[in-house]
């Protein structure tokens, strides 16, 4: 069943604060392989300007993942989460995340549409300090299959 | 319109289990065959995210240093399935200069690609170039 295009233009409320952390930057990191002092080394943060170490450039879909869940979890939405697949995915920042960052992030629905079947549901999510600061901002499309 | 030298990634089952804690995604395609298999894949296929996040290192290494990306997008087109073994499989990662905005942003095209076939398209990153 088609997605409820009237759902185009929701936003929810921010998310509860999100601390970012200096092991949590170092583990990601390391897990993608990213062996540069920049998310590893605060003196060699601080050398490039930054406050302290930088998270790398995909770090934000942990949080902007758990923001989705306000929209493909949404019952007057409907989305049959066990046929979502990840379609498209956009960063575009204003500055580097660092350790230290206390981040909320707002979620709104950009786009509904349907084709062949499918449907395709754009999110934006912008991060922000708590203080207002925006950060960085997260498009996210998933396709939701049709059935058979 | 000059190309940059291409860079591999191999990608292990281990690398899977890693990259599932350290970005809090569990979804079992990433792990269990046998769920992965049930859903129709070939088998345990790797985080669209974590390709996406490797594609980014090559970015990162091209730029000089890891806060240059001002924006980044892929789209996911194929899948990279990951057997279990110790050699896993390899993501190459190749890109060309698209051109330079009028505030001094260098715009790359990557091609990504896993055994040969592109598993990213219209794989673009705007960087600050060292």
């Amino acid at each position: 069943m088609a997605l409820d295009q009237s759902y185009v233009g929701r936003t929810y409320p921010p998310t509860p604060p999100y601390q970012v952390g200096r092991e949590k930057i170092r583990e990601f990191a390391s897990a993608i392989g990213a062996t540069d002092p920049l998310h590893h080394d605060p003196v060699a943060a601080r050398a490039l300007g930054h406050p302290d170490v930088v998270a790398p450039v995909t770090f934000p879909v942990v949080q902007a993942t758990a923001a989705n869940q306000q929209v493909v979890l949404d019952p007057g939405l409907g989305v049959d989460y066990s046929r979502v697949v990840h379609g498209d995915q956009r960063f575009v920042y204003t500055r580097p995340i660092t350790a230290g960052d206390e981040l909320e992030c707002v979620t709104t629905i950009e786009d509904i549409t349907s084709r062949g079947g499918h449907d395709f549901l754009t999110t934006r999510h912008d991060v922000r300090t708590t203080a207002g600061e925006p950060v960085v901002s997260v498009w996210c499309k998933l396709v939701v299959r049709g059935e058979g | 319109m000059s190309e940059l030298a291409v860079q591999t990634f191999r990608v292990t089952r281990a690398d899977l289990v890693r990259y599932a804690g350290a970005a809090e995604d569990f979804n079992p395609i990433h792990w269990s065959d046998r769920v992965a298999t049930k859903v129709g894949l070939p088998g345990v296929i790797a985080h669209g995210m974590l390709t996406m996040a490797l594609a980014g290192r090559a970015v990162t290494h091209w730029a000089g240093r890891p806060d240059a990306i001002v924006e980044y997008g892929v789209r996911f087109t194929r899948p990279v399935v990951v057997p279990d073994d110790e050699e896993g499989t390899e993501i190459e990662v190749s890109a060309v200069v698209r051109g330079v905005t009028d505030d001094g942003l260098t715009q790359l095209d990557l091609t990504v690609t896993c055994h040969g076939e592109k598993v990213l398209a219209q794989a673009r990153a705007l960087v600050r170039m060292a």
